[in-house]
């Protein structure tokens, strides 16, 4: 494929001869590089102005609120994660009792079978039931929801460090160390990185369940960068060679932060974009890892880990696993349409004429 | 043509070294070993143990060893499976794995396509809307929520199919694991044909077909068809690697003795020739397989050259 | 010539409707299409009408956007649906009402007796598939030719489009081919089933100044060979100066002009003729600028009330902000929508030879 030295207008990304759309980004191919809709904001740069400002991303903004399944995306990610957050505390103050809580009494044990209140009908008490020993399932999986959605923030944000970086700096140096990076990420591209993080997790287990999910952190964190590099370097390479950029190199302003200032918040509708895909693939490895045992542990719990122990007994309480699971899938499902959306509407090149 | 497969051939040789050396150093640098936490060992054997395994050598001989029986592709005896050589097991598990993971993409690649360009084709449609809202399902549920509710349903509520194991193939014990398996990529080769065709589908040489005086349908499968689902085979280099990640959870799902399962145990158990070996394998497969798809590039485009 | 005529009114007397072809071979009535987009209605085509004579060339001018490409589209009813919509207006094909026909009849038009070839030669062809094979379809399809027959009829027809070596290159793949060598290519596949129509979209557009003037001394000659009618399509009034007997001249979606070539260079009653004609290089000029029409074509979801070229137009007046201008008549054979097309037309005749 040596011949081939197309690449990908938005991302960068190499496109393989004929290809209609970017792989790695999903945009298309033949349509006119995004740079135009940046290259509009160029003057306000250079007279000071902050680009959130611009007309770019107000018509960012109203092309996402006319997009009604974005707007449905977006309200249910806040709402599942406005409940994740204060629900646990809401529901601890209101009976007393943690997501983790094991009911000792008999009384309390009654409301087993799950679904159930001690008359043999449904009750408020527990409205997604109980487990095994006796756990309200609602409570632990707005708990879950916490750990999951922070484990995806958190190494989405360490995704977003690393591929940032290393994408401004590839495409600003351009060149020779441009081409060794960038082949460098072609061939982490192929390799299924999730056998190292297995094989990584199983033998270094952390001594703490906090060392747990820091490794978590950094383990999802480092393996979800590629794409996010590859943006990054497109749109750096696209925008260092307009005359903002020349003119802030010509008065002197050092690389850093040239790179830092000015090429990388020019490049922030891809990013955001990326960032907010990447989100529900690192929610779903994470909940991958967990149902193998290599992620949350107890006491902590998280969708992932909450869907393994349903798994185990499905035969007889199939609520322990449908109720997480299907939790965690609405949220992706949500995330996945509101990235979508985000990307329709920023990515100038997708609006259809 | 033959130059370019060889310098391709070329590069996966350091890259298989990279990757089984990164995984020996791991091994070397986790504290314990296989036979830590199992059984307290007396000082005495565990010293022969060392000998025999040669863990009492400096570092660099051992990896040289190491290198010299990888380069053999002999990797050693399991430590768990006593008596089995990591061949011997890969070469049980490997056809589990392989019927598996082939059944989901063919059934992924026949059912993607045709939803997806059928999406494409009545753009903005009910069918459209539909359909891609279901792809969005299939890659927002993770498989292991789908499988056990595939299981719930299937057979433990209408008794159709086997809930688990494998029963050899083809037989009723490959259909649940398979579509677990595939529902996710179904969902992408629908999302990537979709979007594929409905760019080819205004290109100008669409344009040019049609004021041939060709039928729609002779369009569509003599004209936009191949242009428009080269984003689907640039898709199955990195859907291989997917594959195999997806088989390790459904292989746990459904108890099926395949590479994916062996792994995990290998792992948990630290059963370090056989992590190496299916580690090493999966790296042969994947990067074997990457060079299979860009070659069968040059036959699908012609416009590529070696 | 002859041929074709005494051909299509052979066929025209089968169905009985000699009488309303007028002897043309294609007359458009009123024709509208218009595209429905976020931004409103756009009125890529906007009331247009004209007629060819068999054995015609006519030539639609206009800058990109004035809807000429659309307005052939139509004509083969190749707008994409949706967004777009062909909202009203006849064409009439060789007695045959195009608009009513049902798609199964008008597929057995495309290609066969109304073909087109296309500005970019480097993607109107399948890039995946061998030229061979691309012509082959055409000639199988509505001459129902054999395998064999259809492959010496493609190499024949590559040797008449002036391909050196057809017999070895027909198998290759259109990459192979140079931009010249393709649209060669894209008029002997055009031409492979003797079409009484064709039309060419900016045919010479994509291509090279030494290139443009062969394809276009090409699409002559055939044209004389096989008595063909053209519709070609372009921007460049340079392009049609020597190839058609009739140019119609569009903007904003509507015909702001219509004569025969010679009036039309030489009287033109149209500002807006006036500021394409300026714009054409003059090789005879010794010095100074090329002529450029200030500002842009009009946002055609959002049009002004009154003329649409009256903010570019010099010599607007109050009414033309206000009112759409009358289609005038100035001669038997030429028209000019404006508010002053009289004036104008009497303007050129004073101020002769003065551009």
């Amino acid at each position: 494929m040596e011949t081939q030295t197309l690449n990908c207008s938005n991302c960068g990304a190499p496109i393989r001869s004929g290809a209609a759309q970017c792989l790695n980004c999903e945009a298309s191919v033949i349509k006119a590089p995004a740079e135009a809709a940046v290259a509009g904001d160029t003057h306000e740069i250079v007279t000071g102005e902050i680009v959130a400002g611009s007309s770019l991303w107000r018509d960012a903004r109203r092309r996402l609120l006319k997009n009604k399944i974005a707007v449905f995306g977006m309200t249910v990610v806040i709402l599942m994660a406005l409940a994740s957050l204060i629900g646990p505390s809401i529901i601890q103050r209101a009976t007393g009792k943690s997501y983790d809580f094991i009911p000792r009494s008999s009384s309390e044990t009654k409301s087993f079978p799950p679904f159930r209140g001690p008359d043999g009908r449904f009750s408020w008490a527990h409205p997604m039931g109980t487990d095994v020993a006796g756990r309200d399932i609602l409570a632990r999986v707005l708990s879950g929801g916490q750990i999951s959605l922070m484990v995806a923030l958190i190494s989405t944000l360490v995704s977003l460090l690393i591929g940032v970086s290393y994408g401004a700096i590839a495409g600003y140096l351009g060149g020779s160390i441009d081409d060794v990076m960038m082949r460098i990420v072609d061939v982490l591209y192929s390799l299924p990185y999730v056998i190292i993080v297995i094989v990584l997790l199983a033998l270094l287990p952390a001594k703490t369940p906090t060392g747990q999910l820091i490794q978590l952190f950094v383990a999802l964190g480092a393996v979800s960068w590629l794409t996010m590099a590859r943006i990054v370097r497109g749109q750096v390479m696209s925008l260092k060679n307009q005359e903002f950029v020349l003119a802030a190199r010509a008065t002197g302003v050092p690389a850093h932060k040239i790179i830092f200032r000015h090429l990388v918040p020019n490049a922030l509708g891809p990013v955001i974009v990326y960032a907010t895909l990447t989100i529900p693939t690192v929610m779903l490895s994470e909940a991958f890892l967990s149902f193998l045992g290599l992620g949350v542990r107890p006491p902590r719990v998280s969708w992932g880990s909450l869907a393994a122990e349903g798994a185990q007994s499905l035969a007889v309480y199939p609520w322990l696993l449908i109720f997480p699971g299907l939790t965690m899938a609405l949220m992706l499902f949500s995330l996945n349409f509101l990235g979508d959306g985000l990307r329709d509407a920023l990515d100038p090149q997708m609006r259809r004429d | 043509m033959l130059r370019f497969i060889i310098r391709r051939v070329v590069i996966i040789i350091p890259m298989l070294l990279i990757i089984v050396t990164l995984t020996w150093g791991l091994i070397r640098l986790a504290p314990g070993n296989f036979y830590t936490g199992e059984r307290k060992l007396t000082p005495a054997i565990e010293q022969n143990l060392r000998e025999k395994y040669g863990l009492n050598k400096p570092w660099y001989v051992q990896y040289g060893r190491f290198l010299r029986n990888i380069a053999r592709f002999d990797f050693g005896t399991s430590l768990k499976y006593e008596g089995q050589s990591v061949n011997q097991i890969l070469w049980r598990a490997l056809p589990v794995s392989a019927a598996l993971g082939l059944t989901a993409y063919l059934l992924a690649l026949v059912v993607g396509i045709t939803i997806g360009t059928l999406a494409a084709l009545k753009q903005n449609s009910w069918i459209d809307y539909a359909t891609m809202s279901l792809a969005m399902l299939g890659i927002s549920i993770p498989n292991f929520v789908l499988g056990p509710l595939l299981v719930l349903v299937f057979a433990l509520t209408l008794f159709w199919l086997p809930p688990a194991l494998w029963n050899g193939f083809p037989s009723k014990s490959v259909i649940l694991p398979a579509l677990t398996l595939s529902a996710i990529y179904i969902a992408y080769i629908a999302r990537l044909t979709r979007s594929g065709m409905l760019e080819v589908m205004r290109s100008d040489y669409i344009r040019t077909a049609r004021a041939k005086g060709l039928s729609e349908r002779q369009v569509v499968f003599r004209h936009a068809l191949r242009g428009g689902l080269l984003p689907v085979i640039s898709f199955s280099g990195p859907a291989l690697a997917f594959l195999i990640t997806g088989t390790v959870v459904v292989e746990r799902v459904f108890s099926l003795p395949g590479l994916g399962n062996y792994f995990i145990n290998a792992c948990f158990n630290r059963d370090e020739p056989l992590i190496i070996g299916i580690v090493a394998f999966i790296a042969v497969a994947v990067l074997v397989f990457n060079l299979l798809v860009d070659i069968s590039y040059g036959f699908i485009d012609p416009r590529i050259r070696y | 010539m002859n041929r074709t005529v005494a051909l299509s009114y052979g066929r025209a007397s089968d169905t009985n409707e000699l009488m309303s072809t007028n002897g043309n071979l294609l007359t458009v009535k009123d024709l509208r299409t218009y595209f429905e987009t976020d931004d409103g209605t756009v009125k890529a085509v906007d009331g247009v009408s004209f007629e060819l004579k068999p054995g015609q060339t006519l030539g639609i001018v206009g800058e990109s956007g004035s809807g000429k490409s659309v307005a052939n589209l139509s004509l083969m009813r190749l707008i994409p649906e949706p967004p777009g919509k062909i909202v009203s207006g006849s064409i009439n094909f060789d007695g045959q009402e195009i608009l009513k026909l049902t798609p199964a009849a008008v597929r057995r038009l495309r290609g066969k007796r109304i073909a087109m070839i296309f500005q970019d030669p480097m993607t109107s062809l399948n890039p995946f598939m061998r030229v061979s094979k691309q012509m082959m379809e055409v000639t199988r399809l509505h001459l129902g030719h054999s395998r064999a027959q259809a492959r010496e009829h493609a190499i024949e027809m590559l040797e008449r489009v002036g391909i050196p070596d057809a017999r070895e290159r027909v198998d290759s793949y259109p990459h192979e081919f140079s931009g010249g060598m393709r649209q060669r290519v894209m008029i002997a596949m055009a031409l492979s089933c003797q079409p009484e129509l064709l039309i060419a979209d900016e045919p010479t557009t994509a291509l090279d100044v030494t290139i443009q003037a062969q394809i276009l001394e090409l699409i002559k000659t055939l044209k004389s060979e096989t008595g063909a009618s053209v519709i070609l399509i372009t921007h460049d009034l340079g392009v049609v100066a020597g190839m058609t007997d009739h140019i119609i001249v569009m903007y904003a979606g509507k015909v702001f002009e219509q004569a025969t070539t010679s009036e039309l260079f030489e009287r033109p009653g149209n500002p807006y003729t006036q500021g394409l004609l300026r714009s054409v290089p003059d090789p005879t000029a010794e010095q100074g600028m090329l002529y450029q029409i200030p500002g842009l074509p009009p946002d055609l979801a959002h049009l002004p009330a009154g003329c649409p070229f009256a903010p570019r137009c010099e010599r607007a007046q109050t009414i033309c902000r206000e009112q759409f201008p009358p289609f005038v008549q100035l001669t038997s054979d030429h028209h000019s929508l404006c508010h002053f097309a009289n004036e104008v037309y009497a303007d050129t005749r004073a101020g002769e030879g003065s551009n």
